[in-house]
């Protein structure tokens, strides 16, 4: 079963000796010219006012919390997914159970303003 | 499961050149196809037809200078576009073209393909983040952080899709998928599951109406503002390998891959199953290029509401939905693999 990750590792080698190999390339080919004001970031074509790298308030931070969550959750209907013939109605009963819970969360999270982060 | 090592060889060395030469061209197609949507000529003086002008394109920049922003981190921003170059190409080698000699046409037939190409490939937004933040400019930390609010947003209802059709398999090897669906395609048994994949297939390859990473009316040109030469180069290598990935994905799993109509897949001569997958794949290609200049661009809020109020309980319903139909119809149930 784990021969079909040889050719895997055969196709990551070639992947990252390309992408290494062109940016060598390009370092030697492409050198930079300096030149005043060539370094400067383009914003507009405004003159940059103070730095990119401060603090920044990331306001869906919540939502990312509550992506995390229910990704997890998405895992386990994959294993109950991939045996859901065999499983039947008993296992349809449980993973419905599971759907239920994972839906009632939901709906409080919209209720209780989660989703409403732009606000 | 023992393929031959000199046709797995030949697989790896076609396929790479294949992904190479499906990228490249479809810059290429992408250009035409704007500029005849647009009435206009587009790229056509290099070449036949412009058949040269990816070539072109290349050994330009290969040579163009590479500048390195004031204040920027010089580690992260030269690693970033490897970063979001590499997931893409690695999901590829997943992807089945196709049977020959009764085994797939693939790179690497593995058992969890499904899982493999949603693992690799929400990677590459690590690439688009982390160059937008190094970049020190506030337009391409912008950028980098509307990528992840994407992410966040429609990558759940991808997934969720993805395992209504996982369930009526009950596989996630691509190649057996496809077989499962000699008789019946799987956008006749789960076309919600499909028209949710092809919204979030949009998402997950950044491109229009879902292109706010770059948005270059708001943004300038987003995460990759500062990049310049092979650098930004390798960006849209990544990007257009992602569309290509996710487009024979689509083919796949909701359109029988490399089954041509009316046909058993076992009957049909390997290049023509090749061919049909190809044609299914560059239909989905077209379809992207096609929506970019048809439809206006959404806003990131509103994608987050999308995926968030449509998309995730729309899967859901799919979900529960396919569920009791399997477990009513039992393991003899229609379209049955087993």
């Amino acid at each position: 079963m784990l021969a079909a990750y040889a050719p895997l590792l055969a196709w990551l080698v070639l992947v990252l000796v390309f992408v290494t190999g062109l940016l060598w390339v390009t370092d030697r080919i492409g050198r930079p010219r300096p030149a005043t004001g060539k370094a400067d970031t383009y914003e507009c074509g405004m003159e940059p006012v103070g730095d990119a790298h401060r603090r920044f308030s990331v306001h869906y931070y919540l939502v990312a919390v509550l992506f995390i969550l229910f990704d997890v959750e998405a895992l386990f209907l994959i294993l109950w997914a991939l045996q859901a013939r065999e499983l039947g109605t008993p296992g349809l009963l449980e993973v419905g159970f599971f759907l239920a819970v994972l839906a009632v969360g939901w709906l409080h999270i919209w209720r209780r303003g989660g989703l409403e982060w732009d606000r | 499961m023992d393929v031959p090592p000199l046709r797995t060889a030949v697989t790896i060395l076609v396929g790479f050149g294949a992904m190479m030469s499906l990228a490249a061209g479809m810059t290429l197609v992408e250009r035409r196809l704007s500029a005849f949507i647009q009435e206009r000529y587009g790229p056509n003086r290099v070449g036949p037809f412009g058949l040269l002008q990816p070539l072109a394109d290349l050994i330009k920049f290969v040579f163009k200078e590479e500048l390195l922003p004031a204040g920027a981190n010089p580690v992260l921003f030269k690693l970033a576009p490897a970063l979001a170059a590499i997931p893409a190409m690695l999901t590829f080698a997943a992807i089945p073209f196709g049977f020959y000699d009764g085994r797939p046409i693939v790179v690497a037939d593995m058992e969890i393909g499904v899982l493999y190409i949603l693992a690799i490939g929400s990677l590459g937004v690590y690439g688009i983040i982390l160059g937008g933040w190094a970049s020190n400019n506030k337009y391409s930390l912008l950028g980098g952080l509307r990528a992840s609010a994407q992410m966040v947003s429609y990558e759940l209802s991808l997934v969720l899709s993805l395992v209504a059709v996982l369930a009526v398999t009950g596989d996630m090897n691509l190649s057996r998928i496809v077989l499962a669906q000699d008789s019946l395609w799987n956008v006749f048994t789960q076309p919600l599951a499909c028209l949710v994949f092809l919204v979030t297939m949009f998402a997950e390859t950044n491109r229009h109406p879902f292109d706010f990473a770059e948005c270059e009316p708001e943004l300038v040109g987003g995460f990759h503002t500062e990049y310049s030469g092979m650098r930004f180069a390798l960006f849209f290598l990544g990007e257009y390998i992602a569309m290509v990935v996710m487009a024979a994905l689509m083919a796949v799993l909701f359109f029988g891959g490399c089954d041509v109509p009316f046909l058993a897949i076992a009957d049909t001569p390997w290049w023509a199953g090749a061919l049909a997958m190809l044609a299914k794949t560059g239909f989905f290609l077209v379809l992207y290029v096609w929506v970019r200049w048809t439809l206006p661009r959404f806003r990131y809020d509103q994608l987050m509401w999308l995926g968030w109020r449509v998309l995730l309980p729309l899967s859901l319903l799919n979900l529960a939905v396919t569920g009791a139909w399997l477990a009513l119809s039992g393991p003899a149930g229609p379209g049955g693999a087993h």
